[in-house]
């Protein structure tokens, strides 16, 4: 969308290293689609090598990781290959999510390990992650090219819709952890956002609500022009001329 | 001294020996170290990340298993990862001493190394048998990859669990381009850093390619550190400029950020920013332009990291600060307590104006292509 030649000023993606996980379909694809078109540099996680190379082929410059957010042991070598390959770290975008059972289930018919693994990828994942990328995003903000955390969220978070259970209080949980990061990283100058893309025609989308009807639902490729819109207002320069509270729980953009 | 067997980087009980300029020495717990910090004075820590430098394998020429371990590189650059420097051991792990490890079977330009997934080449012995300069087949993506799936890190016959890169990375942690972690870091956590803050105290990163401690050979030792590539932000060069104008002192969180910003200092005592390859040994009659105190780990006279703390204090000081942490039951290596030398007193005054005589420089091979050119 930004055409060559503008300045950084004018053009606060040109360079940016973000990080997307969960970045081979639905809402991740659709960013490492648009921060590229952007200008940034961009690596993205997930879990299937196969999809992650379909990927990583169809979009040059992409970087693809193979690695799966909820496992402990793949949290460390993803913030390797994340920092190694892009020198540093301005934007990290946790988006990959479990829904927890499929198809939902009211919470006294699931089964806890589903609980367990909604909360591995959405709220322990992020934050083992966030963690072991934190020196990276500071630096950034240290060195004055501002730094920011998106945390994807769901009107879930907030609303306790029936057979949302696990996927509800995940999100919820991750909120919460959103907002005490956004406090305790203000004075090091990261800033935490919670965004809430809406109803998207997603595969996660798909699994939980398996008859909707995809017209009536967003296209990922709009949600994702929302996210990178906010993730600009965050950073230096453009960010500080709008006054828009840093941890934004409604959706970011228009209804569904 | 007691070697530190715990992978516990800020363990309850950690001391610290502060030694000043007149070479008295106070003990305190190693949480009160920001007790010891003045408002104005600056904070510099390197901020790299720990490569799992560790690589097993096989040496497809003989067959016969081998660890290598990644030791040096020529830049920083993130696609400038098919070229290291290499120390080689045969077959063993960590359990054994490093000094005990037998040696690699006859190595030869153009042996091909299986590391795992890794493919690697030998490219040349640079004067030692276990010391080689490496080529990594593929794209740096997938260099990246199979190094951070397939590597561990370097791991110390002192700990004997199995260090994870977890247990290794400092709260700071960026770029990954240690080969062993800048330990002296461990000291920090984000409370300190706030309480720093809050304290008027400024803090700033540099990125420094660490090096190995040990290569298990006498001889090879005697030519660490290797050279080591490092990154000053601009933002950094700018505080130090700071300091020096408000009379703060310049502190050192570990060797490693001495090395690199004495490295870049310019005649006047200020810090060019940017990419480079610290050369420079410092040591005894090392003139210090930039730093006025380092915090460190306790080291044992004899290593490369004792030599360099011989730039911050006299021998006498020296050797009576080693028998103190003796007899009070310090303790040493990566995850041990921590020694707070500060010169400023007597040093901050005495700017070198002059070359850089007092460091001896570097004896890298000068047939090791990895030291020739840098982007």
């Amino acid at each position: 969308m930004q055409s060559a030649g503008r300045n950084a000023l004018e053009c606060p993606f040109a360079g940016l290293r973000v990080a997307i996980t969960g970045g081979t379909s639905g809402l991740g694809l659709a960013l490492v689609e648009e921060l590229k078109r952007r200008g940034a540099q961009v690596a993205f996680v997930a879990r299937d090598q196969g999809r992650v190379e379909r990927v990583a082929r169809e979009h040059p410059g992409a970087h693809g990781i193979v690695g799966d957010v909820s496992r402990k042991d793949d949290i460390h070598p993803i913030a390797i290959q994340v920092v190694g390959r892009l020198g540093g770290l301005d934007v990290l975008v946790n988006n990959a999510s479990d829904l927890g059972p499929a198809p939902l289930q009211l919470l006294g018919d699931t089964d806890c390990g589903d609980l367990e693994r909604a909360l591995a990828t959405n709220v322990v994942g992020p934050f083992r992650l966030t963690k072991a990328l934190l020196g990276a995003l500071v630096a950034s903000a240290r060195e004055g090219k501002g730094s920011v955390v998106v945390n994807v969220s769901s009107d879930a978070a907030i609303h306790p819709y029936p057979s949302w259970g696990a996927y509800g209080a995940s999100k919820a949980a991750l909120l919460h952890l959103s907002r005490i990061w956004h406090e305790e990283l203000a004075s090091e100058g990261v800033r935490v956002l919670s965004l809430d893309p809406g109803d998207m025609d997603t595969p996660l989308h798909a699994l939980a609500v398996p008859d909707a009807d995809p017209a009536t639902l967003k296209r990922p490729e709009a949600a994702a022009r929302e996210l990178a819109d906010a993730i600009g207002d965050a950073l230096p320069d453009r960010g500080s001329l709008r006054a828009r509270g840093a941890v934004m729980s409604e959706r970011a953009g228009g209804s569904p | 001294m007691i070697a530190a067997d715990h992978p516990i980087q800020r363990p309850p009980g950690a001391m610290l020996a502060v030694v000043d300029a007149r070479g008295a020495i106070e003990h305190a717990p190693r949480s009160a170290f920001v007790d010891f910090l003045r408002p104005g004075d600056l904070v510099i820590a390197n901020d790299a990340a720990t490569l799992p430098a560790s690589l097993r394998g096989e040496h497809v020429p003989s067959g016969a298993p081998i660890e290598v371990r990644l030791a040096g590189r020529r830049s920083l650059a993130p696609d400038d990862v098919d070229r290291f420097l290499a120390v080689v051991f045969g077959d063993g792990d960590f359990h054994t001493r490093t000094e005990d490890r037998p040696p690699p079977p006859g190595l030869a330009p153009g042996d091909r190394l299986q590391l795992g997934p890794q493919v690697a080449t030998i490219e040349q012995l640079c004067g030692h048998p276990r010391f080689v300069s490496l080529r990594l087949r593929g794209s740096p993506d997938e260099i990246w990859a199979s190094l951070s799936r397939h590597g561990r890190p370097i791991q110390y016959a002192h700990v004997p669990e199995s260090l994870a890169l977890e247990d290794v990375w400092t709260k700071i942690a960026g770029p990954p381009v240690a080969f062993e972690p800048p330990s002296a870091g461990f000291v920090l956590d984000w409370r300190l850093l706030a309480a720093m803050r809050s304290g008027g105290i400024a803090f700033a990163t540099i990125t420094h390619a660490a090096g190995i401690s040990s290569t298990g050979d006498a001889e090879l030792d005697r030519r660490l550190p290797f050279d080591e590539p490092y990154r000053i932000p601009e933002e950094t060069a700018l505080a130090i400029r700071r300091a020096f104008a408000r009379g703060g002192r310049k502190i050192a969180i570990g060797t490693t950020v001495v090395r690199a910003l004495e490295h870049a200092a310019t005649r006047d005592g200020m810090v060019r920013s940017g990419a480079g390859v610290a050369t420079k040994r410092i040591g005894p009659t090392s003139k210090l332009r930039v730093v006025d105190a380092i915090v460190s780990g306790t080291h044992e006279p004899g290593t490369s990291h004792y030599k360099l703390l011989r730039a911050f204090a006299d021998d006498a000081t020296l050797l009576r600060a080693s028998h103190e942490l003796d007899a009070r039951g310090y303790r040493t290596h990566e995850f041990g307590d921590s020694v707070f030398f500060d010169r400023s007193q007597r040093g901050r005054l005495r700017l070198d104006r002059g070359g850089s005589a007092g460091f001896t420089g570097s004896d890298m091979d000068a047939g090791c292509p990895v030291r020739l050119q840098l982007s």
